[in-house]
């Protein structure tokens, strides 16, 4: 607060400190997170010129209604605001929290367990060479090895999971239908009133809104990759029409991290959005959390909703059975993945898993490459 | 173009915010704020919050603090631009030909295509739809209500509106409005609204009314309402809202929950008729269950 009052003192200065200022505070949201472009800092001086700058709240309301967009902001923006104004120290060159980058790997890729088909035939070798990949479409994603898992991801992107689009309000001309007198009266207006043809209308078709719940704690860590690797897919297929959160211990929408086309700098701009990578699970928290900011106000209504999820839960099963129901009331489609669903001998008798089955339309495993390719079939028949 | 009786911009939030008290709505700090660097500067005015927070009631309020017309629209999927700009009355127009056809027949004069075309194509068979009455009456609030609920591409075509303040109709020409419209926009966060739009405005987040606002409002709302019962229904409401419902509670709600009282001519708020009116206020039977469980009697203990 202090620049405000001494920079006052002379009018050409003080517009010049005053943009300082501002561009200061931005680069401090940036830092926290904000995407704070250069014409939300003009509107920001537009309204503290029409505001009376002595007054120390103008400042917080000018920038908190033109630099916020969202709820999620308001928290950032209230403690940035209390450091950058408050006279607490701003470390500056703090770096982003992003992850480090993934090493690259360029390595020959073997078939099968690797080491197989060493000294056979130059020819046996030839004649298999198609077959890695129907092998690698079972396996486990979570016992691959790393060249497997970059060959696993190549083929995981080429899914174009969406669901089956579903009839709109809105309609459209067609050869067939109801009469749309609208535009038959129109083009009798054409012929001098006479209505020569009857104009024909019919409803239109919209993509079904899908939405992914992926959990990232640390016992879905394996399939983790896979599973984002789906959620990226499906955001490319139809980007105005899917939504992709992770659970875990918290809820984090995902969906305008994994718009970026490259899926590896989509992955990693979703693994810098995501806080609890690997950490513990609350499901029924997460998907309570998710039902009361999103899926009740219409995210999820009328959707076709994936949870990818073990459904180990701690404690109590009762409330994830309680929001289970919820989110089945809600959604057009639940669906439920499962890696360990694949897994021989596996029945699903864990607390959680037991608590929610009741209320799935579906009930699929998620752990390998035709796993996926078969949850994408669910998808898009739901 | 119609003109309404205009009034003064207000001359700073504290103004405007006495201006809306005059009509009925307690705005604070933040929403006056808004609302005069909305008018200051011409920006859209962007308003999300929970249900029932009084983001209708907002722009209603301005717009009868400010003297200007209120043309609502309410969006819903499948919205166009017939339905929300402008739309040629066909029929009409249909009639207008016979009836010129009918006398041109009768007298045995031959009619002027082309000014009977012109004719045809007059303002008199134009309808205008909210957008269109927006830029056509002056001073004007246009609320546009849930743009959640409107498809993508409408979103687009309003922004062009706004930033123009003016439409071009083909067959008519140009129609600028006199003054701009003061648009405020409501969204329950169904969607996310597109960039673009958002950042041409100004966004303002409305939350819950503290203790004594809420009592304020409920007083100026309900005039046969008590002190007593305004504070008590106030508290329970505020409590109901730490509860960790499906729905809280908005004002709206304890506006209902207090009129419900009053119909009842239940003097005080009191387990018998809170039970009674509950389903005023809470519009989920998991939350009258839970509720019920913590106990009416914890809700309403110390309610002086």
């Amino acid at each position: 607060m202090k620049d405000r009052t001494e920079c006052r003192e002379d009018g050409g200065a003080r517009n010049g400190e005053l943009t300082g200022v501002l561009v200061g505070f931005a680069r401090t949201l940036r830092h926290a997170g904000m995407a704070v472009t250069a014409d939300r800092v003009h509107a920001m001086a537009a309204c503290l010129d029409s505001l009376d700058v002595t007054e120390p709240r103008a400042m917080y309301w000018a920038g908190r209604l033109t630099l916020c967009a969202e709820p999620d902001h308001l928290p950032i923006y209230d403690a940035a605001f209390v450091a950058y104004f408050g006279g607490q120290r701003v470390v500056t060159g703090l770096p982003l929290p992003m992850q480090a980058p993934l090493p690259r790997v360029t390595a020959p890729f073997l078939p099968g367990p690797a080491g197989e088909a060493l000294g056979e035939e130059p020819a046996e070798v030839l004649s298999l060479s198609a077959s890695p990949v129907e092998v690698l479409r079972q396996r486990d994603v979570a016992t691959l090895s790393t060249a497997e898992r970059a060959e696993v991801r190549r083929l995981v992107t080429l899914l174009a999971p969406g669901a089956a689009p579903r009839r709109s309000r809105r309609r459209q001309p067609a050869r067939r239908g109801q009469v749309d007198p609208h535009r038959t009266v129109r083009h009798a207006l054409a012929h001098a009133g006479e209505p020569v043809r009857l104009q024909r209308r019919r409803r239109r078709n919209k993509p079904r809104r899908l939405v992914l719940l992926l959990d990232v704690s640390g016992s879905m860590a394996p399939y983790a990759d896979a599973l984002l690797r789906f959620g990226h897919a499906a955001v490319l297929c139809r980007p105005a029409a899917t939504e992709v959160f992770t659970i875990g211990t918290r809820l984090t929408r995902l969906t305008r991290s994994l718009r970026h086309r490259d899926p590896d700098t989509a992955l990693r701009a979703a693994g810098a959005a995501i806080p609890d990578w690997h950490g513990g699970t609350r499901l029924a928290d997460s998907l309570d959390a998710f039902l009361t900011r999103w899926g009740r106000r219409g995210t999820a209504r009328g959707a076709v909703v994936v949870v990818c999820s073990d459904g180990w839960e701690r404690g109590d099963p009762a409330p994830l059975a309680e929001q289970t129901r919820r989110l089945s009331r809600l959604a057009y489609r639940l669906v439920w993945v499962n890696p360990h669903r694949g897994k021989q001998g596996y029945a699903p008798l864990a607390g959680g898993m037991a608590a929610a089955l009741p209320y799935l339309d579906e009930f699929v495993a998620g752990h390998s490459l035709a796993a996926l390719e078969e949850l994408a079939e669910v998808i898009a028949r739901a | 173009m119609t003109t309404a009786a205009r009034r003064p911009v207000p001359a700073n939030p504290v103004e405007l915010s006495r201006d809306l008290a005059g009509t009925g709505y307690l705005a604070d700090e933040g929403l006056a704020t808004a609302g005069y660097l909305a008018m200051r500067l011409g920006r859209p005015l962007f308003l999300e919050g929970e249900a029932g927070v009084g983001k209708t009631a907002f722009a209603q309020a301005l717009a009868e603090a400010t003297g200007a017309h209120l043309v609502r629209l309410q969006c819903y999927e499948g919205l166009d631009v017939a339905q929300a700009l402008y739309d040629w009355d066909f029929p009409r127009q249909i009639l207008h030909l016979r009836a010129v056809e009918a006398a041109a027949a009768s007298s045995g004069e031959r009619t002027d295509s082309r000014s009977l075309e012109a004719g045809l194509y007059d303002r008199r068979f134009l309808i205008a739809r909210p957008l269109l009455q927006a830029l056509e009456l002056s001073p004007c609030v246009l609320l546009v209500d849930e743009i959640d609920r409107a498809d993508d591409e409408f979103e687009a075509f309003l922004l062009e509106v706004l930033a123009d303040a003016a439409i071009t109709i083909p067959e008519l020409g140009r129609i600028a409005a006199a003054t701009p419209p003061l648009a405020v926009l409501t969204s329950n966060r169904t969607r996310e609204v597109h960039d673009a739009l958002k950042r041409r405005c100004l966004y303002h987040w409305v939350e819950h009314p503290d203790f004594d606002r809420e009592v304020t409002i409920l007083r100026s709302r309900l005039p046969g309402l008590t002190d007593r019962l305004a504070a008590q229904v106030a508290t329970a409401a505020g409590r109901l809202r730490q509860l960790d419902l499906i729905k809280p509670p908005g004002v709206a709600e304890s506006i209902d929950w207090a009129g419900a009282l009053i119909a009842l001519a239940a003097t005080t708020l009191n387990a018998e008729s809170a039970a009674a009116t509950l389903g005023a206020v809470l519009k989920y039977r998991e939350d009258h269950d839970r509720v019920r469980a913590t106990g009416l009697a914890n809700l309403l203990q110390a309610l002086s």
